[in-house]
């Protein structure tokens, strides 16, 4: 039985397409046959976080219009031969392609995948709409900050208006010495605000920035937005995984409680 | 937060955001723009100025949360503060 997950946040440059990329990679990692459709017509970006900008022939529009097949557009990724891309077209808008053709493509991807992850762009307009049509769960990603928390919320209404009732929640890009200050919403405030599952935290890291750099997702290896990812697949799955130790403690006090505290 | 913070009692900026962000997301949830609010409550001072003498510029309404009394979970709902200055006995004009 296969899953199709929109990767959807309202706001724009919150990680959608970082999250995507690692997420979709940590569950080929775990053996599952997986399939990224990036459906951000006219700014097309998983295909350089992913390091596989060079291998594109043909896109989603192409697949679309009937201009080739969908075999012929899936870009098999470089490290992992469980995992595929569906580049979208950069020259095109979003009215290319309608909600109901989408629907149609992930039913026929239904067949060969286990996971079929659709990123969407930022807002709620047409590229929205096409990027939920065919989805029947919801990973939204979100920052813990106002405006990205406003948004993820009205996002989570428009979800649920349409159907999708498996929501989970991406808190990204959390600074836990921020958060420790008081500068910062804490998981705690976004679960009360937000009323949703926390499916994973990931933190503030440079590594995404070299990862991203690179063109390779870091979910998995020795970072701790590499773990946090590599967790976030796993539950997923629906395993039960603790979230990582985040805490900074760096002030005097904690120091000094952290010699009384036994992990 | 410094202990400086703590003695002095600095509202933090996360806590600003918690506060601006409830109302925020309640007023969005039911579709009740600023201006909407704004219409609503300048009807409920011509209501109710009709009966009682109010002090308009102290009143306060706000759409809230509140524990739904028929079904589990929670109900959006109209909360005003009217303060009244004083009752316009038998006018009853």
């Amino acid at each position: 039985m296969s899953e199709v997950i929109v990767v959807t946040s309202g706001k724009g440059g919150v990680g959608k397409t970082t999250t995507t990329a690692n997420v979709g990679t940590g569950l080929a990692k775990l053996g599952y046959k997986v399939v990224l459709i990036d459906t951000d017509i006219g700014l097309r970006n998983l295909d350089v976080v992913m390091g596989l900008e060079n291998r594109i022939v043909y896109n989603l529009v192409d697949v679309i219009e009937g201009q080739c097949r969908l075999q012929q557009a899936l870009i098999k990724d470089k490290r992992n031969e469980n995992l595929y891309l569906l580049p979208s077209a950069q020259t095109r808008d979003k009215t290319s392609v309608s909600p109901e053709q989408i629907n149609a493509l992930v039913e026929e991807l239904r067949k060969d995948f286990d996971f079929i992850f659709l990123d969407c762009p930022a807002g709620i307009e047409q590229g929205f709409k096409n990027a939920i049509a065919g989805a029947e769960r919801a990973l939204i990603v979100t920052n813990p900050e106002v405006s990205a928390i406003r948004d993820a919320d009205r996002i989570i209404g428009l979800l649920e208006a349409n159907g999708i009732k498996k929501i989970d929640l991406i808190v990204n890009r959390i600074k836990m010495e921020m958060v420790e200050e008081g500068n910062m919403l804490s998981i705690d405030d976004v679960v009360e605000l937000l009323a949703i599952n926390v499916i994973g935290i990931v933190p503030d890291d440079k590594n995404i920035v070299i990862s991203t750099n690179k063109g390779e997702p870091l979910v998995g290896n020795d970072t701790l937005p590499g773990k946090a990812y590599e967790n976030i697949c796993h539950r997923i799955v629906g395993e039960e995984i603790p979230f990582l130790d985040l805490s900074v403690n760096k002030g005097f006090f904690a120091k000094i409680g952290s010699l009384f505290k036994r992990n | 937060m410094s202990l400086f913070d703590v003695v002095f009692k600095k509202k933090s900026s996360a806590e600003d955001a918690k506060n601006r962000l409830k109302f925020l997301l309640v007023s969005d949830r039911t579709d009740c723009s600023p201006e909407i609010m704004e219409a609503i409550k300048n009807d409920i001072i011509a209501v109710i100025s009709k009966y009682m003498d109010i002090d308009s510029d102290g009143l306060d309404i706000q759409i809230t949360q509140t524990e739904s009394e028929t079904s589990d979970g929670t109900v959006p709902a109209l909360y005003a503060n009217i303060p009244i200055r004083d009752m316009k006995h038998g006018s009853t004009k």
